[in-house]
């Protein structure tokens, strides 16, 4: 019989679990009721046992055994003390299997951890599925080929991508928790806090229903026969603001840097490679998505395995979202386009 | 951000830095997975052009830079695939920054085991002849191209005791005391800053924000000088499942019912796409 563990971790608060955490506690219940297994949910990061006890809240529905590690030196990610703390959860757990979200927290530690313990990890998992074993589904060939596996050694870590289960919503409570004590381990790495690279707003929006990618034809030479930059930033941002969407971007506009900047600045100096959705960019969860100015070949194309419904503004009709990839191809400058959906965006706003 | 992502403002010190990087189908391809008697695979794989793993040729460019700015530092490129794509792929990657090869024959493509990988790259690692495991900066892209699981450098690092580790790197600066300042992407399009106090470390690369470096033939040239002599004598391994077992590897379903809409005014496009954004 299994023995089931979910990791999860305090958000920037520290007193309430992240929505990623919580949508593992959702694929934890689920399988814990097919395998008829105990549940067990660890909490990793409050600064306080009444921290860990406020965020415990949350899942106590669950009817889960609660364990966390809490105090100052775990409320920080930091591969050391993360990797120690998650090590002291899973062995009080003695979990033969255990779920957490891939959050760039446990991304950074769970193979770690995996491999302190005996144990074996696949991650992005997408899916699980249950019948005498348990199967997961994840992509390889980024996003281009997708299987099924499964493994018979144990204890298995299964790191599940966001967005692909829904957030548990029992009823919060008054939690039980066991504080797990944790041998601090030496530490060497001092986290200083986030940064933005955004100079002049968050484009990046992971919970925004609507992709906005823009491609490298919003700085190429315009009917005119000039380059209109600026006006492309304007209308690009004005967009983001109006709509509310994510900013994606084609690796060719996000190489591209600014004239005079040595170096230094993006093109449109609010897009970084964060942007860059793709092959070697992120492949990000919209309902809806967006393309402007961009040709959807497939080294782009893959980073929109997971959006929904694809629209797309090309001038080039035989560009790669008329071929199967986009279900709206418009052939039309997306200059004059999107000036006249932020005009009636805005209109709709008042 | 710095177009420099390996920034330094100091005197220099001598790094090791073994970068790890696999071999992967060109993106442009078509891919298209086939089952044969060791499990899955890729139709006609051994043909298909192949390129460095995009994420660990950033984390090369990196490293190159650092030790080029380093006097007395040494970068080898650990990589695993089979001898007849390694050598097609190092024509290319040799010129385009100076390395020590390490090659590794085995299997090709992102079925196999990331754990038995990770054992073999960590035994190669240990075994590099004047490598100082405390000076040690160990590269890789954060994911690859094949199996993508962002796991195989974390598993290395472990076995080789190194709990500072970085994943998602962009930036790294380094600093007079041995210390070092680390960008790595988080949540949200933010980075996470730390600071370390020295190496050994584990870094996995996202783009960083360097340009590929453009094809120089000089270094292409001395590159060969041990790249060829690194094939000839590198051993072959075998990579245990440990268990892993693959139900099904398909293709998604990916082709879609496009609508051109060539004939449409920029005022009849708007109301449509104000009409498809609002819509639930």
């Amino acid at each position: 019989m299994e023995t089931i563990l979910v990791l999860t971790h305090v958000d920037e608060t520290g007193l309430a679990l992240t929505k990623a955490s919580m949508e593992a506690v959702t694929a934890g219940v689920e399988l814990a009721r097919q395998h008829t297994a105990t549940l067990t949910i660890g909490i990793l990061g409050p600064a306080s046992v009444e921290a860990a006890t406020a965020a415990a809240g949350a899942v106590a529905a669950t009817g889960a055994r609660l364990l966390a590690v809490s105090g100052e030196a775990f409320a920080q990610p930091r591969y050391a003390t993360d990797a120690a703390a998650c090590e002291a959860l899973c062995r009080a757990a003695q979990a033969s299997i255990i779920l957490a979200p891939g959050s760039s927290r446990f991304v950074r530690v769970a193979a770690g951890v995996a491999h302190r313990l005996g144990g074996f990890i696949d991650t992005h998992i997408t899916s699980l599925s249950s019948n005498d074993a348990v199967d997961a589904t994840r992509w390889f060939y980024r996003q281009r080929v997708e299987a099924v596996v499964s493994r018979d050694a144990r204890p298995w870590f299964l790191l599940l991508d966001a967005g692909t289960h829904a957030a548990f919503a029992g009823e919060s409570g008054v939690a039980q928790v066991e504080a797990v004590a944790v041998t601090l381990p030496a530490v060497r790495t001092a986290v200083e806090g986030l940064r933005s690279p955004m100079r002049d707003a968050q484009t990046i929006r992971p919970d925004a229903k609507l992709l906005f990618v823009a491609g490298a034809g919003w700085t190429k030479k315009q009917p005119d026969g000039q380059i209109h930059v600026a006006e492309a930033g304007e209308l690009i941002l004005a967009f983001l603001r109006l709509s509310g969407a994510s900013l994606g971007s084609s690796k060719s506009l996000a190489d591209q840097k600014a004239e005079g900047s040595d170096g230094e600045q993006s093109v449109l100096p609010f897009l970084t490679h964060m942007n860059q959705i793709g092959q070697t960019g992120s492949t990000p969860r919209h309902a809806k998505g967006l393309s402007t100015c961009c040709h959807g070949e497939e080294p782009h194309v893959v980073g929109w395995r997971f959006i929904g419904e694809r629209r797309a503004i090309s001038l080039d009709a035989n560009c790669g979202w008329t071929r199967g990839k986009a279900d709206v191809v418009y052939v039309a400058d997306a200059f004059q386009v999107i000036a006249k959906v932020n005009a009636l965006l805005e209109a709709h706003t008042g | 951000m710095n177009s420099n992502s390996s920034k330094e403002g100091f005197m220099a010190q001598a790094l090791q830095i073994v970068v790890c990087a696999g071999i992967v189908p060109d993106p442009l391809q078509t891919l298209e997975p086939v089952t044969g008697p060791n499990g899955p695979g890729l139709k006609n794989e051994m043909v298909l052009p192949a390129v460095l793993d995009p994420w660990a040729a950033c984390a090369l460019y990196e490293a190159a830079q650092l030790v080029t700015k380093n006097p007395g530092s040494k970068l080898w490129l650990m990589s695993l695939g089979p001898k007849a794509k390694l050598q097609q792929v190092m024509m290319t990657v040799g010129q385009k920054a100076a390395f020590e090869l390490v090659p590794i024959y085995g299997p090709i493509g992102g079925f196999p085991d990331a754990h038995s990988t990770a054992a073999a790259l960590a035994e190669a690692i240990a075994a590099l002849p004047g490598l100082d495991r405390e000076r040690l900066l160990l590269f890789g892209g954060w994911e690859s191209a094949t199996r993508g699981a962002g796991v195989t450098l974390q598993l290395v690092g472990e076995r080789l005791g190194i709990t500072n580790q970085f994943q998602g790197v962009d930036q790294i600066t380094l600093r007079e005391d041995g210390s070092f300042e680390v960008l790595e992407r988080v949540e949200g399009g933010r980075h996470q800053v730390s600071v370390c106090a020295g190496t050994p470390a584990v870094l996995g690369w996202a783009t960083g924000n360097l340009a590929e470096p453009r094809n120089n033939p000089q270094t292409g040239m001395a590159n060969m000088r041990g790249i060829m002599p690194a094939l000839q004598k590198a051993k072959h391994v075998e990579l245990a499942a440990n268990g892993l077992s693959y139900v099904s590897v398909n293709l998604p379903k990916q082709q879609r019912e496009t609508r051109v809409e060539k004939n449409m005014s920029a005022d009849e496009i708007a109301s449509e796409l104000v009409e498809w954004i609002g819509a639930e």
